[in-house]
């Protein structure tokens, strides 16, 4: 291998991208408008849910149990309806996606200490927010009925008894449970292996379609070099990408990063460059810009998206979809931004994953200089 | 040519083929090139032109068959050959987006120019195609002439000893064509070996040896002068008259005259017993009224030459055709 032929294609390779705004764009632009969109978009939090009541016992004990409600942060009051029909409404033009009904005999039952049925009418068109709404709403009404039962025993005892078990919870690492905290540095990971593929994927195969391969091939040029070369610029911009990514993250969406910085972008930089080396082989394959741009689309985004386990447990997939998110390298990539980022760790947890990161790069250039032909047809 | 016949030779090949599926864009071609010939090969498109020079260039592996370059085997040692020829293909393959100056660095950086080297051969490149003043403009911009002389001076950057051009000046003007073949000339005439297609019949008799290519089969070689004269059975009457187009549907049907075209403003006839067809020719030009000009016996054209050869080969393929049914 010459250095100086990786040179000269390096080189060349460079005053494309600087020649080429869009290529420019699509390199630096497109990232960060997909980090804003997804960064904000994206959001698996469940709060301010918004509810109506219909409240036919208008009494302090009725007042209490739904100001239980308005006192988190997960609930908004959205005002009373006086009628079935109105709650409905609210709900049908979602104003409101829970509805709760307080019956007329709700104090005196309470008081009389019988059991009160209130209804809670949730809109289920979202199953999982509602399922969540519904959890928040039973919480809720436990802790009121706990504290009328401790109530109740006091006054009829004189005594003040201790709750029998109290659970003390505390998370670790993302102390909101923001879900922001970890579809960020996910969807950093998609988008940085989504661009880096897409960038490459065009570079060979722009060559064999405006005849310019033809020529570069009847020389002495080898595939290392022409793969190497053309690998070199494009570093650098999946460089630039993940500086921009990170200090969106840090900056913009206040994702805590807690470990080594330098350890982020060295992992960063071992899966830019084995996603750039899959778009060049792409290319190579493809030797159509079209092809390859949607090749290298596909081959990326979507199994980083759905199965690196940034948005979707990889524990919960069937075991035959989790045996195949054991090759995508976006799953090692999350599983180390995740890390370091929330947890603080380093290699002395993450080390498999980075090493499977050099692996696929490793591999995937090795494949590109093998087919990278000097050949025609 | 007697120097040359005595020198060596750089490009040879045996029974060379290429199929494409059924499909054979060579079928089956010899022949021998020597150091400093400019050696043409002559073709309509497609009859496997560019699909030769790609094997000789190491870029396409022959179907059957065998072939040197520069003392190279074109299967086994295509990276050895790579170093020592000059490619220009047909179509234009330089960077559109890079400048006149950025393609010449990155072809010099690609060929390993030695660096005290490198200056004088982008002056030199920039003086052959006119570009001095040109240096820094894009590529896209500049026209064809120009295009074509610093595509032909990135090939001959590293002054390869065999260089060879596919249909190199298609599409540009006839000052630049000429530009362009006093180029070759130069190159030749400092002990470069030139190997080049076109289907230009005037291009090809700058050439010092022809190939004429029909159909992927090498159908006649030799000199231009060769071609002329011995490659051509029948003799070609060139004659000026009358509403020759008129006189061309009377001439055809005379049992005497071969074949007829139109050439320039006059007529030529093809004819295998010239004395006999000549005053058939009067006769029948008198008879229809046609007042003629001038009649002569010439020295066929390589135009004529061609057509002959290329009618003689579909007589004897439509022949043999029949002969398989």
């Amino acid at each position: 291998m010459s250095p100086r032929r990786l040179w000269a294609v390096a080189r060349k390779e460079s005053l494309h991208i600087r020649r080429d705004p869009r290529s420019l764009i699509l390199a630096v632009g497109i990232p960060m408008l997909m980090l804003l969109a997804f960064g904000y978009a994206l959001t698996l939090d469940v709060d301010r849910v918004p509810f109506v009541v219909w409240d036919q016992s208008r009494t302090p004990e009725s007042r209490e149990f739904t100001a239980r409600f308005t006192a988190t942060r997960y609930f908004e009051f959205r005002g009373a309806v006086d009628r079935y029909a109105a709650l409905e409404q609210a709900i049908d033009q979602r104003e409101a996606m829970l509805g709760l009904v307080i019956p007329p005999d709700f104090s005196p039952r309470l008081a009389a200490g019988r059991a009160v049925g209130v209804q809670a009418i949730v809109d289920g068109s979202d199953s999982n927010t509602a399922g969540i709404v519904l959890g928040y709403a039973s919480a809720i009404t436990t802790t009121f009925n706990q504290q009328l039962a401790l109530e109740q025993v006091r006054r009829l005892t004189g005594l003040a008894p201790a709750p029998a078990l109290d659970l003390r919870t505390r998370v670790w690492f993302n102390a909101d449970l923001a879900s922001r905290n970890f579809i960020v540095p996910g969807i950093m990971a998609v988008i940085m292996g989504l661009i880096a593929a897409l960038l490459t994927s065009l570079t060979i195969a722009r060559e064999w379609e405006s005849g310019t391969m033809e020529q570069l091939i009847s020389t002495p040029v080898r595939a290392s070099e022409l793969v190497l070369g053309k690998l070199l610029p494009y570093t650098a911009i999946g460089l630039a990408n993940m500086i921009i990514a990170v200090l969106m993250a840090v900056y913009l969406f206040e994702v805590p990063l807690r470990g080594s910085v330098p350890l982020l972008f060295g992992v960063g930089m071992l899966f830019v460059i084995g996603t750039l080396a899959q778009g060049l082989l792409i290319s190579t394959l493809a030797r159509q810009q079209l092809l390859a741009s949607q090749m290298a689309m596909v081959s990326t985004f979507l199994p980083a998206f759905l199965l690196s386990g940034f948005a979707f447990a990889i524990a919960n997939m069937p075991v035959p979809v989790q045996v195949v998110t054991f090759i995508v390298p976006a799953r090692y990539f999350v599983a180390l931004v995740k890390g370091i980022f929330l947890r603080g760790t380093g290699l002395e947890v993450l080390w498999a994953d980075a090493v499977f990161l050099a692996v696929f790069a490793v591999v995937v250039i090795g494949l590109s200089i093998r087919k990278t032909r000097k050949h025609l047809g | 040519m007697p120097a040359a016949s005595t020198a060596e030779i750089v490009v040879e090949v045996q029974n060379l083929e290429k199929h494409f599926g059924a499909f054979k864009a060579v079928a089956g071609v010899s022949f021998a090139v020597r150091r400093g010939e400019i050696f043409g090969f002559l073709g309509p498109n497609g009859a496997g032109k560019s699909t030769t020079i790609r094997m000789l260039c190491g870029l396409l592996a022959p179907t059957a068959g065998s072939g040197r370059v520069a003392g190279f085997d074109i299967v086994r040692e295509t990276e050895q050959i790579k170093t020592r020829i000059g490619y220009m293909s047909q179509k234009f393959s330089l960077y559109d987006e890079l400048t006149v100056e950025e393609n010449i660095d990155f072809y010099s950086g690609i060929y390993r120019l030695p660096r005290e080297k490198k200056a004088a051969r982008k002056d030199w490149v920039l003086t052959m195609a006119g570009l001095q003043a040109h240096r820094r403009t894009r590529t896209s911009t500049l026209s064809g002439g120009w295009k074509q002389r610093l595509a032909l001076g990135c090939a001959v950057l590293h002054e390869p000893p065999i260089l060879f051009l596919d249909e190199p000046t298609s599409g540009v003007d006839p000052i630049s064509r000429r530009q362009f073949w006093d180029l070759i000339y130069t190159l030749s005439g400092q002990g470069v070996t030139v190997f080049v297609t076109t289907h230009y019949m005037e291009e090809s008799e700058y050439c010092d040896r022809l190939g004429i290519v029909y159909r992927g089969e090498l159908i006649a070689s030799g000199t231009p002068r060769a071609l002329k004269t011995e490659h051509m059975a029948e003799a070609v009457l060139e004659l000026d008259c009358a509403q020759p187009n008129e006189a061309m549907a009377v001439l055809e049907r005379l049992p005497e005259v071969k074949e007829v075209a139109v050439f320039g403003k006059g007529l030529h006839v093809v004819a295998a017993d010239p004395a006999a067809a000549e005053p058939a020719i009067r006769a029948a030009l008198a008879a229809g009224g046609f007042r003629l000009d001038r009649l002569e016996r010439i020295v066929p054209t390589l135009e004529d030459v061609f057509v002959s050869l290329i009618e003689a080969r579909d007589r004897t393929a439509g022949a043999q055709q029949e002969f398989s049914r």
